[in-house]
């Protein structure tokens, strides 16, 4: 068979895309229609910025869920090493392809005869699961220490940001050449930090339902057991893990985790949870001095009422933005620990560790280190620009 | 204001007392300390003579005099070994220690002995500074008159299409971090499959001889990225002072927009940026590391990876000690500063 042209491959990574753009353009049907009554995300369909930047999210997201849950786009096996296709340029037709295999490696193979399409692809479907959630427990953590810091002030706000200030002057890459090195892992050491760092979101439900239904104690204690039953379960089996540190809840631990990847997410948590510490206590400072939280105080609400009642939800538009834009952050620290061979495995398709790797033969062969620098450029833009767009159309009121 | 430098300055110490202990505390965990015995020794060390290497050298000790011994408040120790041998942290290296004194840490001038390098960390940390300073020269050189040329039009007529322009390509370079802009520009200026080779893909030989052929991409990649923050942050602080009364004012009086730009606004617009770029500077020790790795430069960041990859520990201490000071003393100036370039601001 012969070399494919760039049109060919071109053609054919579209149309191996097809579940992705049909994806799309159902999403983008759907929410014009309806942009009218969906609030805040409807709002985003009348700035051309946020449209695009949605775009360009929506199809890592897409292309992450379809090829890691459905295995849908990937055209070879991320892992899988083809003898004599070792940094073969793209377009490459696939030797001693049999009948059911993809008759070609679209962009080429890699420095371990990898198919770089299929690594890449297949890398968004880490960084579309671990960023958000990351940031996700970053908030978690941020909202629960900076409301009270922001909203008290005084010697605790004194010590939280001192301490925040601590983590902020570490450079990053010391940081995680400390935490994730595989010495720190045998000492347990990520283990006890997600220990504390994944117990802010239950800290965080168990208040948020406390303070607002603490007046009919049914419904509370109802509420109470459902959702930290369901969270705190979730919490013993993330942080439990048999022939580890803490092996103390073997025997209701639901699922493992992969080591080096909780050592990756707790690293990242840790690393962003102070800057958001640092907005949310911002806001707090500015929003308690307003009129409503007067009021609120006047009616006998309690502290975390307030805090979590009234300051949270009058602070959602900036947080939300800073959420956007915080996602795209945590995808370049995770590139930037793939980049330093840290934390995952170095086998592992995501994409800093497919850059690192192709880095070391960059002015030869380019084709396996592009792609996923391409794409990792492409999502934290797309992110950017929906930030940017969120930020204009709620200006807008 | 001189009470608040020196508060400002207790603060500062207080903190790089912390990080460094934890650093300490990092380093000095055991799977670590076995990882440096064996990589020191030998690797094929049992379990005991392990412990002895260490116990022999005072790695063994309680962190807190470990520490008071780094910082130089704690007398080195001097402990006869095992194997007969008589060691001493102040010990000149291979001698016996006749004349040795008490006290050899930090605040002795003592940076310690780098298990890495085999040199004194005092030494490298120095040499290795002053090439990422060149760097960080030129860095500066090409990134800030460009940010804030940058910030600057955009922000002088908020939503015309040269606004949305720049403000697109700041946003760009934003969410372009350093190993992918830098990756790109390699395969596009330097690869012989894209064939312009306008550049050198590798910096190896501009730490003796700089020139724009071999330094030009690795101070890009750096720039691009903060160049596109402060330009965002000073074209919000130009598009804001526009909309100020005494710009409308001079605007009426007939000033030409040129002058309104030059002689009214500008002064008052850089006022936030200046704050933005120094605190830009811990976040381009994260560039500096990531592209000296990158291309091949053996400066700072370079040294930093090396120490962090291997676990010498006294050259990781003063390495963290070096970016901690740069962050704090940044911040600190540019507290200072924003104070000083803005008349409606106190320190108290």
């Amino acid at each position: 068979m012969e070399l494919l042209s760039w049109g060919e491959i071109a053609i054919r990574s579209v149309t191996q895309l097809t579940p992705v753009w049909v994806a799309l353009i159902i999403t983008f049907f759907v929410s014009i229609r309806y942009k009218r009554s969906l609030g805040l995300y409807g709002k985003l369909f009348d700035s051309t910025v946020g449209m695009i930047g949605f775009a360009l999210v929506m199809f890592w997201v897409y292309t992450g869920l379809f090829s890691t849950m459905f295995d849908l786009i990937a055209t070879h096996d991320p892992l899988s090493q083809v003898s004599g296709m070792k940094n073969k340029v793209p377009g490459t037709p696939l030797r001693g392809a049999e009948s059911g295999d993809y008759p070609y490696y679209l962009w080429g193979g890699d420095n371990l005869a990898r198919d770089v399409f299929s690594r890449v692809m297949i890398g968004s479907g880490i960084v579309v699961m671990i960023a958000p959630l990351a940031t996700l427990f970053a908030f978690m953590v941020g909202i629960t220490l900076g409301l009270p810091a922001g909203y008290y002030g005084g010697r605790l706000d004194l010590v939280l940001s001192f301490l925040a200030n601590l983590i902020l002057a570490f450079p990053v890459i010391l940081l995680f050449y400390l935490l994730v090195t595989p010495e720190i892992r045998m000492t347990g050491m990520p283990q006890y930090m997600a220990v504390v760092l994944f117990s802010f979101p239950l800290i965080f439900f168990g208040v948020l339902i406390n303070s607002r239904y603490y007046i009919d104690p049914m419904k509370r204690n109802i509420l109470m057991v459902v959702i930290l039953g369901v969270l705190g379960w979730l919490y013993l089996s993330l942080i439990n893990e048999a022939n580890s540190k803490v092996t103390l809840f073997n025997a209701i631990d639901g699922f493992d985790v992969d080591a080096g990847l909780l050592t990756v997410f707790v690293s990242v948590v840790f690393v962003n949870s102070p800057t958001v510490f640092r907005i949310v206590r911002g806001l707090a400072m500015d929003i308690k001095t307003r009129d409503y939280v007067a009021a609120a105080q006047t009616r006998g609400e309690g502290t975390w009422y307030i805090m979590l009642w009234e300051i949270l939800p009058n602070a959602r538009g900036p947080l939300i933005v800073d959420f956007c834009l915080r996602i795209g952050y945590t995808t370049i620290l995770l590139g930037t620990l793939g980049f330093f061979g840290l934390g995952l495995e170095s086998e592992s398709p995501n994409w800093g560790a497919t850059i690192n790797e192709g880095r070391k033969l960059l002015s030869i062969y380019p084709h396996p280190a592009l792609p996923p620098a391409i794409a990792l450029l492409s999502l934290v833009l797309g992110l950017n620009l929906l930030a940017d767009g969120l930020r204009e159309e709620s200006l807008k009121d | 204001m001189l009470f608040f430098i020196l508060r400002r300055f207790a603060v500062m110490v207080f903190t790089a007392l912390c990080l460094t202990f934890i650093v300490f505390f990092m380093t000095n965990l055991y799977p670590n300390l076995e990882k440096l015995a064996k990589s020191e020794g030998n690797f094929r060390m049992d379990d005991a003579a392990v412990a002895s290497f260490l116990d022999n050298r005072g790695y063994l000790d309680p962190l807190p005099i470990k520490y008071g011994r780094w910082l130089g408040v704690l007398p080195g120790y001097v402990i006869e070994g095992s194997d007969g041998k008589t060691r001493g942290q102040c010990f000149e290296r291979g001698t016996d220690g006749k004349g040795a004194p008490r006290f050899c840490g930090v605040l002795q001038g003592n940076w310690g002995f780098s298990t890495v390098f085999k040199d004194n960390v005092g030494s490298i940390v120095a040499t290795r500074l002053s090439l990422t300073g060149v760097l960080m020269f030129w860095v500066m050189v090409l990134m800030i008159p460009t940010a804030l040329v940058l910030g600057v039009v955009a922000g002088m007529r908020e939503g015309s299409r040269t606004d949305r322009t720049l403000s697109t390509v700041a946003i760009t370079t934003t969410a372009t971090p350093e190993y992918v802009s830098g990756v790109i520009f390699i395969a596009v200026f330097s690869s012989s499959a894209f064939g312009l080779k306008w550049f050198k893909g590798s910096a190896a030989t501009a730490m003796e001889n700089p020139t724009f052929e071999n330094f030009f991409l690795p101070v890009v990649t750096i720039a691009l990225y903060g160049m596109g923050y402060i330009a965002r942050m000073t074209r919000a602080s130009m598009a804001e002072v526009m909309t100020a009364q005494y710009i409308r004012t001079a605007r009426l009086k007939g000033v030409s927009f040129g002058n309104i730009v030059m002689k009214h606004a500008l002064r008052n617009a850089l006022i936030a940026p200046f704050t933005v770029i120094m605190l830009q500077f811990p976040w381009l020790l994260n560039g500096v590391v990531i592209v000296e790795t990158l291309f091949n430069y053996k400066g700072f960041g370079w040294v930093l990876v090396q120490a962090a990859g291997n676990n010498d520990i006294e050259l990781l201490l003063a390495v963290s000690v070096v970016s901690v000071v740069v962050v704090l003393v940044t911040q600190l100036i540019s507290d200072i500063g924003y104070v000083y370039l803005n008349p409606r601001i106190s320190v108290n």
